[in-house]
């Protein structure tokens, strides 16, 4: 007897409703799309995460990392219920948003990964992932943690997320926070924004192809200068590393 | 009193550096101190308000100096609120200018984001009156918007205004390499747009977010020196010509008219006097714009234009690069980004850029003299200071 294992390995994805694109003007003056990105374009976004994975900042590293399993898993069938929003600046990559569908009614925010800094393109893409769960996913819910103080920010203290601590989040387990429709309703006037539709020329270009970011995050000058600038000023820690390296060497 | 130039100039960019304080200011020295060739020095001065309570470290003078092996140079910190820079230049400026030292460091630093927003927003409304103000909760964005309220009822500047400001700085900072903020903003994008009140959205009525400055870490070092010295160094001849210094009212609201900031009028009144200049002689200057209100009503206090009129000439163009007196053409603490400690010295460093011919895409053509304002406390301990080419 065979068996088509591949059956079995693979989630069986709910249809979920597809997100509208909408665009929204940057404080640069610039327009950015939001649009939804499909399993085919995946491999497009992974090259551009991929970099951010060495970016020793503001958790970009963990966030990369993550986010690129998540692409990944979701490209090759090993993710179950996921959805990707793409944010373009003129048809560069500024932002990659992705979530899933818990159960109906229930959605899970994965994460919100901003290519470019100082716009707030990172707010809207998450005010934008939160619009899809609400009011075309219709949850009730939204489940969310954050990995970076930035994020901490962003979500828990900007949304005023509710603790939904009892509840391991997907993303390492750690206790979870919520967004309710009510939340979002509140928050609804002053952090999301966007116009639909998206003007056909805008859309086109954004739907042509994803560009590289031009400027994305990158990795402080000195890697170690984080650690060291936290735990050892001094920096008699590292000297005693690099002793300790010498030694292993053979040199001492 | 001897003549004082500036021999050297120095700076790290301005925005969160992942390195020890002292590593910051040892960096922006070491540059002054290769600008102006000398391995030596008399007498340093380090401008610095937080590093005891954000980073944990006092004495810093003499860390510093011991870092850049400057021994047994005399050493000393000085600590005058966000005013720390350009009152170090002062204390420098003395020590030459008395005969005392030949060549002295200057340096300024501050390394703010160590903390997060809550914490550094919290250490910069130590400035304030403890009983009158901090205690009740006062921070400077809430005294810049009380401040900007009054002035708006007053000489009808607008939130337009403001918000001019912060595009013209923020979008002078796209020239300067050093600068905090390197990203373009449009009046559309931050006022205008249906998105604007999301782009932008109050931080304290009527400051809305792009018109604040950043948190930065930073630091910038000049070298002082005797005229012999700056002859024999052979560098071009900036004389430090003018310094004035004045203070007002700790408290805001014992000032008989908030929307007169009369320290900066003394301060400016003083630099002028000394150094034989007249407002309408200065080529360039840096104004302390730590909120786009600030640029306004100082323009005004140092006699650029006449009081109520600072808007008036912003909308004519007459701030801008190409205008009638340039202001912050390197982005001020606006785009530059405000680690306050440094702040002074970094005033100094693009006024000389600037007389020095070395400002590249923001060089205002045949500057001459420069005028730099360090706005401490909320205008209650100010110094301005100008500086002449002379050769």
């Amino acid at each position: 007897m065979s068996v088509d294992l591949e059956k079995i390995l693979r989630p069986i994805d709910h249809d979920l409703a597809p997100y509208e694109p909408k665009y929204m003007m940057l404080a640069s003056g610039e327009a950015v799309v939001v649009r939804q990105v499909f399993r085919d374009e995946i491999p497009d976004l992974l090259k551009h995460v991929e970099p951010l994975i060495h970016v020793e900042r503001d958790f970009y590293d963990v966030v990369a990392a993550r986010v690129y399993a998540e692409l990944l898993g979701y490209y090759k069938h090993r993710f179950q219920d996921q959805y990707v929003l793409a944010l373009q600046v003129d048809g560069e990559l500024a932002a990659i948003v992705n979530g899933r569908e818990v159960k109906p009614g229930l959605g899970l925010s994965l994460h919100t990964l901003a290519l470019r800094r100082g716009l707030r393109i990172g707010a809207h893409g998450f005010a934008a992932k939160m619009e899809y769960h609400i009011d075309t996913l219709g949850h009730d819910e939204v489940l969310i943690v954050a990995e970076s103080p930035i994020g901490f920010r962003r979500w828990m203290i900007e949304y005023k997320l509710e603790k939904r601590f009892d509840i391991p989040h997907e993303l390492g387990g750690v206790p979870s926070w919520a967004l309710t429709r009510e939340l979002f309703d509140r928050a609804r006037s002053k952090l999301v924004v966007g116009r639909r539709p998206v003007p056909p020329a805008l859309l086109e270009k954004a739907m042509e192809k994803i560009l590289p970011p031009s400027d994305p995050p990158t990795p402080p000058l000195d890697p170690l200068a984080a650690t060291r600038a936290l735990y050892d000023p001094t920096a008699t820690a590292l000297v005693q590393q690099r002793w300790e390296m010498e030694k292993g060497a053979g040199n001492a | 009193m001897r003549d004082v130039y500036v021999a050297g100039i120095g700076i790290t960019t301005f925005t969160r550096l992942e390195y020890p304080l002292v590593e910051i200011a040892s960096y922006a020295s070491m540059m002054a101190l290769k600008d102006a060739g000398i391995t030596e020095v008399d007498q340093v001065y380090v401008a610095n308000m937080g590093a005891a309570r954000l980073n944990h470290q006092t004495a810093l003078a003499s860390a510093v100096t011991d870092s850049l092996s400057l021994l047994p140079a005399g050493a000393a910190a000085i600590e005058n609120g966000p005013a720390s820079g350009a009152a170090a230049i002062k204390a420098g400026f003395q020590a030459v200018a008395s005969g005392m030292d030949d060549v002295v460091l200057v340096a300024g630093v501050e390394r703010m984001r160590e903390v997060n927003n809550l914490e550094a927003t919290d250490f910069v409304a130590t400035l304030t009156h403890p009983l009158a103000e901090y205690i009740y909760g006062v921070t400077l964005p809430a005294l810049a918007a009380m401040f900007a309220r009054l002035y708006m009822d007053k000489y009808g500047v607008t939130e337009r205004h403001l918000a001019m400001v912060g595009v013209k700085n923020q979008n002078a900072a796209l020239n300067n390499e050093w600068a905090h903020l390197q990203q373009a903003i449009t009046l559309e994008g931050i006022l205008d747009s249906p998105e604007a009140m999301t782009n932008n959205p109050y931080v304290a009525d009527p400051l809305r977010f792009f018109d604040a400055c950043p948190v930065s870490d930073g630091g910038a070092a000049i070298i002082l020196v005797s005229k012999e010295k700056a002859q024999e160094l052979g560098r071009p001849m900036i004389r430090l010509s003018g310094i004035g210094q004045a203070t007002d009212t700790h408290a805001v609201f014992e000032r008989e008219e908030p929307t007169d900031l009369l320290a900066v009028r003394k301060a400016a009144h003083d630099a002028y006097q000394m150094s034989g200049l007249s407002p309408e002689e200065i080529d360039v200057a840096e104004l302390h714009d730590a909120f786009t209100i600030l640029e306004i009503a100082q323009s005004e206090e140092v006699g650029f234009f006449p009081k109520g009129e600072g808007h008036i000439a912003l909308e004519k163009g007459e701030t801008a690069l190409g205008g009638k007196i340039p202001i912050n053409v390197g982005g001020g603490l606006k785009g530059r980004g405000h680690p306050v400690g440094a702040t002074g010295v970094a005033q100094a460093w693009e006024i000389v850029t600037q007389l020095r011919g070395d400002g590249g895409k923001r060089q205002v053509e045949g500057a001459r003299t420069g005028l730099t304002l360090n706005f401490g406390g909320f205008g209650n301990n100010v110094v301005c200071l100008t500086f002449v080419r002379e050769d």
